[in-house]
């Protein structure tokens, strides 16, 4: 085990309506937990307060390596990262793209290129890699999302809503890679989903989300 | 009618036999504005970027006051500089005035309200989502903002352009502040108000001409910029 996470008490509340209510949670093993509940329950807010994109109004999140607790600092952020539902992928070529992760940690050159065409060959995007990411379809982008997290092997790596808006081709092509991400890996992944099949394909443990509280299941 | 067609066909001949006076011109001018473009661009673009990525007091006056700016009439600019730059002046011990140096000056002023202005648009305009992209992926507040400048580098050049635009076609500052002084300050536009002036109808033709092959030439780099830039934002 690398990193563990374990949140405790988080409220988060936007313009008077309190999305997370006292949501405690700790990630304690490696595997894929999935995270399901109702569009707008709270789901992405738990991700992006976990994956530190925001702060909560109150509670904590706590970063673990062995037992010490690790400073929410730009070296912790590095060993982690969520791919967003809309990705954002950068107007550049589908390599750039991938290979921006590396580059700000000064990784650059052949080791980078290396890496690259690794998590490439993995998406099964190796043919598209001089292609403008923004010319992708939705499928190809969010397998841009999931290869740009992939190539700096995070030790917890959060996906929301993996395959929310895309066809069923390009979901079985990402469940395909989740999955092998979990034979070859010892790492956390905790994805949202609101599909309860695909949560019961792709999870080790499940956790559900209702009334911004969260609840193994 | 007449007078015209043949003042076209003796300024076409001018520019085909371009001759060392003729070219001087040509290359000051390319040269005052390039400079002061340049200038413009070094100074407004970490500015805009500032403006786009950090809040501070008057920030929202500062922006107004670039958007009126970009406006400013070239008389007045010519004169603020000239007030400056004159032996009475704040820098008149500097002797700058009537050399490419102050008319330098004076298009900086009036390119860089251009060049803030519609830089800080175009990064105010980039997808907050590149900058949590960026955020996701490891990169420092620094790495975030050059990849957001990144992000806006299409529209940025179109605000350079338009100011190289605005300086180019400029006339009121540099001729006060430059004082259109035959091989030393005289540029394009200022040659072609002093020979309408004269009625050398055939000169002032044909640096007309250039000014504007020049104008369009910047005008479809930009537009093929910007469409290079949208075929990639579908």
């Amino acid at each position: 085990m690398k990193l563990g996470l374990r949140v405790s008490h988080l409220v988060k509340t936007y313009n008077g309506n309190e999305v997370l209510k006292d949501c405690s949670f700790s990630f304690a093993h490696p595997g894929i937990y999935v995270l399901t509940g109702a569009n707008g329950c709270g789901k992405s807010t738990f991700l992006r307060i976990c994956s530190l994109l925001e702060a909560p109004d109150i509670g904590e999140v706590i970063y673990l390596d062995e037992r010490d607790t690790v400073l929410h600092d730009i070296s912790l952020q590095r060993r982690i990262t969520l791919v967003l539902p809309k990705i954002g992928l950068f107007n550049t070529t589908v390599f750039k793209n991938i290979s921006y992760g590396l580059c700000v940690r000064g990784i650059k050159g052949k080791e980078a290129a290396d890496r690259v065409e690794r998590v490439l060959e993995f998406v099964g995007l190796g043919h598209k890699k001089e292609q403008n990411a923004r010319t992708l379809s939705s499928g190809e982008a969010q397998r841009v999302g999931i290869a740009r997290a992939l190539v700096i092997e995070p030790d917890i790596l959060f996906l929301d809503e993996p395959t929310a808006s895309i066809d069923r081709k390009n979901t079985e092509i990402i469940e395909t890679i989740i999955h092998q991400l979990k034979q070859d890996n010892s790492s956390v992944i905790v994805m949202t989903t609101h599909d309860q099949a695909q949560a019961q394909r792709l999870a080790d443990f499940r956790m559900a989300m209702t009334d911004g509280k969260i609840s193994a299941s | 009618m007449d007078s015209i067609i043949e003042s076209f066909s003796r300024a076409l001949y001018l520019i085909l036999h371009l001759d060392r006076e003729l070219l001087g011109i040509i290359v000051l001018s390319l040269r005052v504005s390039g400079t002061a473009l340049l200038a413009a661009t070094l100074i407004g673009l970490p500015f805009s970027a500032l403006l786009g990525f950090k809040k501070f007091p008057l920030r929202g006056l500062i922006i107004s006051m670039l958007n009126t700016f970009m406006g400013l009439p070239p008389v007045v600019v010519g004169l603020f500089v000239y007030l400056l730059l004159s032996r009475s002046g704040p820098f008149g011990f500097l002797a700058l005035l009537y050399t490419p140096t102050a008319m330098i000056i004076a298009q900086t002023i009036l390119a860089f309200p251009i060049v803030a202005s519609l830089s800080h648009s175009a990064i105010v305009s980039v997808d907050p989502i590149i900058r949590q992209a960026s955020m996701t992926l490891g990169a420092t507040p620094f790495q975030i903002s050059l990849n957001v400048i990144s992000e806006a580098r299409y529209g940025i050049m179109s605000a350079v352009m338009a100011g190289f635009g605005r300086v180019m076609a400029e006339v009121g500052a540099i001729l006060i502040v430059g004082g259109n002084i035959a091989g030393f300050t005289r540029v394009m536009t200022t040659t072609i108000a002093l020979e309408t002036d004269k009625g050398n109808f055939e000169l002032a033709l044909a640096l007309g001409i250039i000014l504007l092959s020049i104008s369009l030439l910047i005008n479809a780099a930009l537009h093929s910029i910007q469409r290079k830039g949208m075929v990639a934002n579908r």
